[in-house]
């Protein structure tokens, strides 16, 4: 099961740091990262792997918000399925 | 592999044009709790509703976080409780909706629909018994949503049944007067009925559905809004591609859910309805769609070619999306539950009669409409007739929630809370309809054939 990660807010020292450790705590594979900042706006889409997570999808969804919360940027994970369902056919 | 502009593509929609999931709707037969005893049949009602929909609620909240994406309401539907209480040996049944009530409760849905009946050619005795609870009903309970056929193509109209309803319609707001009447807009009286609606107030579960099913109502008025803006001013061709494209999108969403619930909770996938609901927030409005279409309010000439576009195009562009479609499908024109239909009925561009003929050409009919507290029922039934002749006629779903507002005239605003919003009491025609109203009887079923 993939999930997708997208980080937004303004750009600070750790914060791929402090997710990165995070997922690794939680035996969650990075497949892909990519980021870009524009105009000192931080902004990375991160595609995982979470079939081994430690904790359901739920679960990681809410800490990873809480995480955002503390260092003042917005973490969504989501199911890859709502992005390809509405994009492939 | 999914590229970043899709994924801000999605989120976009979800954040900034309010792209939801309207509603999970767990349709849930009562046929097996028949019983002449009111007391075992309403504990069968009971158990069978909290057994079958204990997970409904958590698994919708569960999903909302799998998919990042909004499901706004989770509610149940039932077996028309005339059909299901037949056999029921008491004269109201006041009692069973309240055990609805408390079911609805239980299990944490909003709306509970199927105080129903279906007298599209005659009453039984349960269906007349069941039309004479539904004032004291809807007053008593909160969350029980009640609607009535009284017409079809197939069978033409039966208008005893109207004539009633007038009647029907004006005790229920009566007996809610303190609360703006709001007894009617948990009520509802339609021409062709479908039995897999998953949209409150009119949804029930059709005598030909099967135990326990899930249907999915999608909705996303502010991401068709947002994508007609990028092609403002081109042809009509580009028009109506470009909401095709939107409602596939949207739809398949409804899709994903839908698949995921069922599977989740073990019960089948019904259907999902492609209307496009609004709700009262800025952003999430049929109306202004149309003035992105280039009226300036809605009810300006072109609107009803404006709302056909519309209808049509999110069907064609959402049947491909999903495997089984059904329900209502179509735009919703609810007055009181869009801004922007507000605003237009405010500013004297959006009538009663030009709603009225905006429903030959969308789902459903005259949805939200408040009006004065004095109307009189021979008048709503009129009004009633009106509408459901419109449905006949063209073998469409039509159906009409008015809500006479006691205590309250022309011009006055009126506010029911929540998603139901809020609403100016719009004028009616008042000349005399009485003599056409009480003549009784059926209105025969329409030639299917030389159409013009």
């Amino acid at each position: 099961m993939k999930g997708i990660i997208t980080v937004l807010g303004k750009d600070k020292v750790g914060i791929i740091a402090k997710v990165c450790t995070y997922l690794a705590d939680r035996n969650v594979n990075i497949l892909d990262i990519s980021q870009t900042i524009v105009q000192d706006y931080f902004n990375m889409m991160m595609i995982v792997d979470i079939s081994n997570a430690a904790k359901s999808i739920e679960i990681l969804v809410e800490e990873l918000q809480h995480i955002g919360e503390e260092i003042g940027v917005e973490i969504k994970l989501q199911h890859e399925d709502i992005f390809s369902i509405m994009h492939r056919i | 592999m999914i590229s970043r502009m899709e994924v801000q593509e999605t989120n976009k929609m979800i954040h900034e044009m309010n792209l939801d999931v309207r509603t999970i709707t767990m349709g849930i037969s009562l046929m097996d709790c028949a019983h002449t005893d009111l007391r075992v049949f309403n504990q069968k009602v009971y158990d069978k509703i909290t057994k079958s929909a204990e997970k409904l609620v958590k698994t919708g909240e569960d999903l909302e976080k799998q998919f990042g994406v909004p499901i706004v309401n989770k509610r149940i539907s039932v077996t028309p409780i005339s059909i299901a209480a037949g056999s029921l040996n008491t004269d109201s049944y006041v009692p069973v909706a309240e055990i609805l009530d408390k079911a609805a409760k239980e299990v944490g849905v909003n709306f509970i629909g199927g105080f129903s009946a279906l007298v599209q050619k005659g009453c039984t005795t349960g269906d007349r018994k069941l039309i004479e609870s539904i004032p004291e009903a809807l007053a008593v309970t909160e969350r029980v949503c009640s609607s009535v056929n009284v017409g079809s193509s197939r069978s033409g109209i039966n208008m005893d049944a109207v004539k009633l309803m007038g009647d029907i319609i004006r005790q229920t707001a009566e007996r809610t007067a303190d609360r703006d009447s709001i007894g009617c807009a948990k009520l509802v009286i339609f021409c062709n009925a479908v039995e897999d609606n998953p949209f409150m107030a009119g949804a029930f579960h059709g005598v030909g559905e099967r135990e326990c099913v899930i249907n999915v109502g999608v909705s996303g008025p502010g991401v068709v809004k947002r994508a007609l803006e990028e092609v403002k001013g081109r042809d009509f061709e580009t028009l109506c591609e470009t909401i095709k494209r939107t409602a596939f999108k949207v739809t398949r969403v409804g899709q994903l859910v839908a698949q995921e619930a069922s599977q989740r909770l073990g019960v089948p996938f019904g259907i999902i309805d492609l209307s496009l609901a609004p709700t009262p927030l800025i952003g999430d409005s049929i109306a202004e769609i149309f003035q992105v279409m280039g009226l300036e309010e809605a009810g300006a000439p072109g609107t009803t070619a404006a709302l056909a576009i519309l209808n049509d195009n999110v069907k064609k562009g959402g049947v491909m999306a999903s495997s089984y479609v059904g329900g209502l499908s179509g735009a919703f024109i609810p007055v009181s539950e869009d801004h922007g239909m507000i605003q237009a009925v405010q500013r004297g561009a959006l009538t009663l009669e030009k709603l009225e003929a905006m429903t030959c050409v969308c789902s459903v009919g005259l949805d939200m409409i408040a009006i004065p507290g004095d109307t009189s029922k021979e008048t709503i039934s009129g009004i009633i007739a009106d509408e459901a002749a419109i449905g006949m006629v063209n073998n469409k779903t039509t159906a009409v929630r008015l809500i006479p507002v006691i205590g309250k005239g022309v011009g006055e605003m009126v506010e029911f809370g929540g998603l139901l919003g809020y609403a100016p009491v719009m004028p009616v025609n008042s000349f005399n309809c009485a003599g056409f109203i009480d003549r009784g009887g059926r209105i025969p079923a329409p030639i299917h054939s030389f159409k013009n």
